[in-house]
């Protein structure tokens, strides 16, 4: 501070640095003092910041600082005693502030660090999330994929179909290298394998049934993980260099009707299983995963027996699709029609089982659109009928057809009775003139439905082919309206009539047709409840009275059902009491079982009754015994015929022919 | 249709197979011949009539085999009802342990009769098993809508 007087320098050396010092320490404090500004500003901005606290202390220790550096600017020349206070003051206050900084920063400084920490660990975490969504991801296409397997396997009938659509399907699902179907052979003792994802034609291996990796399989209905080296795994010649791929089989339970290669029987009581075994890609850490084993075995367990109801709407539908594929055949027919050379086939058929076949297909449909449906078929209709079977069925089953597409709720009855001359002529066919003779009736079918209806005056255009009536086309009608068309002509072929009555639209809608069937061949007895069969031919004695004794059920049963087939019309009796109570003149023959404690007694008791031999019903014996003494019986009461037991119709026949004829007939054994 | 044929085969070979094993003989023939559309269900009408009237009849041989003094020829008369039910329908096993029954009343042999009825009773319990199958069977191959194969 005492300038020296020795040389006066140039510059006055001091007087520069000391202005550098200076000027120096007016920038340090400058930006001392702008620091905490600065840190404030942004710390304000940014909401997050858990120290401010620490900021203030900070902010303390920077404006302390600078305060003292600012001050000294004031000591660089001669001061009062006032700067030098304010100057330790300043100097005290800051030293205590840093102090205090020092300390606590060594507790914060951590802090600080392990915020970054757990930035990175959150980072870390949030790959790992972002792979298991791959994976579930994944996942979530592989059960959309099975579930369309196995949609498509319920939908195909077709077994080799359902298998070879699993095998592949399962192989493209899990990536196998190798999956493969073992199927039981004929006799059951042996697995053959019948098909394989990879190789084209598997050879015929077979190993037997009994091997316990099978047996273990077999036993229960989950995927088991099995060596690679038992021999139902051993598919073919190992392709990788150092490990097999792991290997699961599960079993497949078969569904009894099949359309395989086998052909004989098994005994019904013993469950099939075929066994499927799945290969891992050899070389691969790949192992197999709980959700794919699940996913095995939900697709193994989708061969599943049909129930008796499930196998019965199976045989419906299949029935439709191919009465569907006649109908669709037969509008080719439709040009026949237009030229008129189509010709009904006619034949002899049962008109009650038309009715309840037409049922039966369109029932599926009603029950699914909650419509109930009845048939009334009237008791005086005939069982049987000479007509186109197949025509009209047709018919019934498009009008039917149409009542329940037209119809969206309400009930459907289809009614059918002989048409008496009353309800043939109808003021709405006036150009119907039926002909009534004995070999044929007129079946009346009417079916009633409470759905969309038709205006009045739409009805002729119905008939009209190709042609929509609008008001009735909806959304969900399909069909090209050939229908009717085809169905009016064939009523016309059958010189019947066809016509449909509505109120208006949604009041429901009545198709009427009118057809004339033949009326099959029948006996003189018309009052005869057992019609013979039309071809039988055999029918030996129409309306033969004969009266039955035997005191056993069952044998009675047989005798009657015999003599019933040949036309007879059988009284049934089972004790002599009763025999002679019914007996009468009209009887022409009465079989007795003489081997009953009675039947003697009442052949005797017969021929007491009825003094004028013409007038006496024939007495037939049915016996087991061939013996001697029955014979000399049978001669002393003075029995007719005698027939062993057990017979046969042509037996009777022959004994009932002979002793008609001759009135007298010994032996028939 | 491969599922109606299947069954068809499967009813021929279980009724050849009943006719091998001897359950049944050709009267079981004679009454399926007697079947048609008029009487669709005479078979099993008269089985259904053999089965109620062999188990009364088995009760009441059980009950007179048990008494003090046995009553043979009721008895007698019983195992005769018996046989004439059993050879109506052909149930030839039971026929022939009631020939054998028949004999042993005639001896009034009564552990004869004893160890016959064990053996009638034995020989209805099957051939009840079997013609039950048989008529499931039958049901089955109507209910996938084809027709009972004739007898051969």
């Amino acid at each position: 501070m005492e300038s020296c007087n020795c040389i006066e320098p140039q510059w006055p050396a001091e007087e520069l640095l000391m202005k550098y010092q200076y000027i120096s320490d007016f920038f340090i404090a400058l930006a001392y003092f702008s620091i905490p500004l600065e840190l404030i500003y942004f710390v304000k901005k940014s909401a997050v910041f858990p120290y401010r606290w620490v900021l203030v202390q900070f902010g303390a220790f920077i404006v302390l600082c600078g305060a003292t550096h600012l001050i000294s600017l004031w000591t660089f020349s001669m001061h009062s005693r006032t700067v030098a206070v304010v100057m330790t003051t300043a100097k005290v206050l800051t030293a205590a502030v840093s102090c205090a900084t020092a300390l606590m920063l060594v507790h914060i400084i951590p802090d600080l660090l392990s915020v970054k920490t757990r930035e990175l660990f959150l980072k870390n975490k949030a790959a790992e999330l972002d792979r298991e969504m791959g994976l579930i991801r994944t996942q979530e296409e592989t059960g959309r994929h099975v579930r369309m397997l196995t949609h498509e396997i319920r939908s195909t009938l077709d077994r080799h179909t359902i298998l070879k659509t699993t095998l592949v399907e399962l192989g493209r699902t899990l990536a196998l290298e190798e999956c493969a179907l073992w199927m039981p052979t004929r006799t059951g003792l042996e697995l053959q394998l019948s098909y394989t994802l990879r190789q084209q034609n598997p050879v015929g291996y077979t190993v037997p049934i009994q091997l316990p990796v099978i047996n273990q399989v077999f036993s229960s209905n989950h995927a088991l993980k099995i060596s690679p080296n038992s021999p139902v795994a051993r598919l073919r010649p190992l392709s990788g260099k150092y490990m097999p791929g792991e290997v699961v089989a599960v079993r497949v339970p078969l569904l009894h009707l099949s359309n395989f290669q086998i052909n004989d029987w098994p005994e019904l009581s013993t469950r099939r299983y075929a066994l499927m075994v799945l290969m891992l890609p050899s070389d691969s850490a790949r192992q197999w995963h709980v959700h794919e084993l699940e996913l095995v075995e939900v697709v193994a367990d989708q061969e599943t027996e049909l129930t008796p109801e499930q196998r019965l709407m199976v045989e419906t539908i299949l029935k439709s699709s191919n009465l569907l594929a006649t109908l669709i055949n037969d509008v080719l027919d439709l040009s026949k029609l237009e030229d008129g050379s189509l010709r009904l086939d006619l034949g002899s058929f049962n008109l009650h089982t038309v009715f309840r076949e037409v049922l039966n297909l369109i029932k599926p449909i009603t029950s699914v659109k909650k419509l109930p449906i009845t048939l009334n078929l009237a008791p005086d209709l005939p069982v049987y009928a000479i007509g186109d079977e197949k025509r009209l069925m047709q018919t019934i089953l498009n009008v039917v057809g149409n009542a329940v597409k037209f119809s969206k709720e309400g009930s459907i009855s289809i009614t059918a009775f002989v048409a008496k001359s009353e309800s043939l002529r109808d003021s709405r066919a006036p150009d119907f003139f039926p002909v009534l003779s004995d070999n044929h009736f007129y079946l009346r079918v009417q079916v009633k439905d409470a759905g969309q209806g038709i205006n009045p005056q739409d009805i002729p255009k119905l008939f009209t082919k190709f042609v929509h009536n609008q008001t009735l086309a909806t959304r969900n009608s399909s069909g090209s309206g050939l229908g009717l068309a085809i169905c009016k002509r064939f009523v016309n072929l059958m010189e019947g009539h066809f016509w449909i009555e509505s109120e208006g639209l949604g009041k429901g809608c009545m198709a009427i047709f009118i057809v004339k069937l033949g009326i099959p061949e029948k006996t003189s007895e018309s009052k005869n409840p057992f019609l013979p069969k039309a071809n039988h031919g055999q029918t030996a004695f129409p309306g033969l009275k004969v009266l039955v004794l035997d005191e056993n059920g069952v044998s009675r049963m047989a005798t009657k059902g015999l003599l019933v087939q040949l036309g007879c019309d059988v009284t049934t009796v089972s004790s002599r009491d009763e025999c002679l109570h019914v007996v009468s003149q009209d009887h022409k023959v009465v079989c007795i079982d003489v081997c009953m404690p009675d039947g003697f007694e009442a052949a005797a008791r017969l021929h007491e009754k009825f003094t004028k031999n013409h007038e006496r019903p024939l007495i037939v014996a049915l016996t087991g015994n061939t013996d001697k003494v029955t014979k000399e019986n049978c001669m002393r009461i003075g029995i007719d015929g005698v027939i062993l037991k057990p017979f046969s119709v042509d037996k009777m026949r022959s004994v009932l022919s002979d002793l008609l004829e001759h009135r007298v007939l010994f032996e028939a054994m | 249709m491969d599922s109606v044929v299947l069954l068809q085969r499967q009813l021929v070979d279980y009724t050849a197979q009943l006719f091998n094993e001897g359950f049944l003989d050709d009267q079981f023939n004679q009454l399926q011949q007697l079947q048609d559309e008029s009487n669709p269900d005479f078979v099993v009408e008269v089985v259904t009539l053999f089965f109620e009237d062999s188990e009364r009849l088995l009760n009441e041989l059980a009950k007179a085999l048990e008494q003090q003094s046995i009553d043979y020829r009721k008895i007698d008369a019983h195992v005769h009802q018996l046989k004439g039910s059993s050879s109506s329908i052909g149930a030839q096993r039971v026929q022939k342990v009631c020939i054998a029954f028949r004999n042993y009343c005639e001896e009034r042999n009564i552990e004869g009769c004893q160890k016959c009825l064990q053996q009638v009773k034995n020989e209805y319990s099957l051939v009840k098993t079997k013609l039950e199958t048989l008529f499931k069977l039958e049901q089955q191959v109507l209910a996938a809508g084809g027709s009972i194969p004739w007898p051969m």
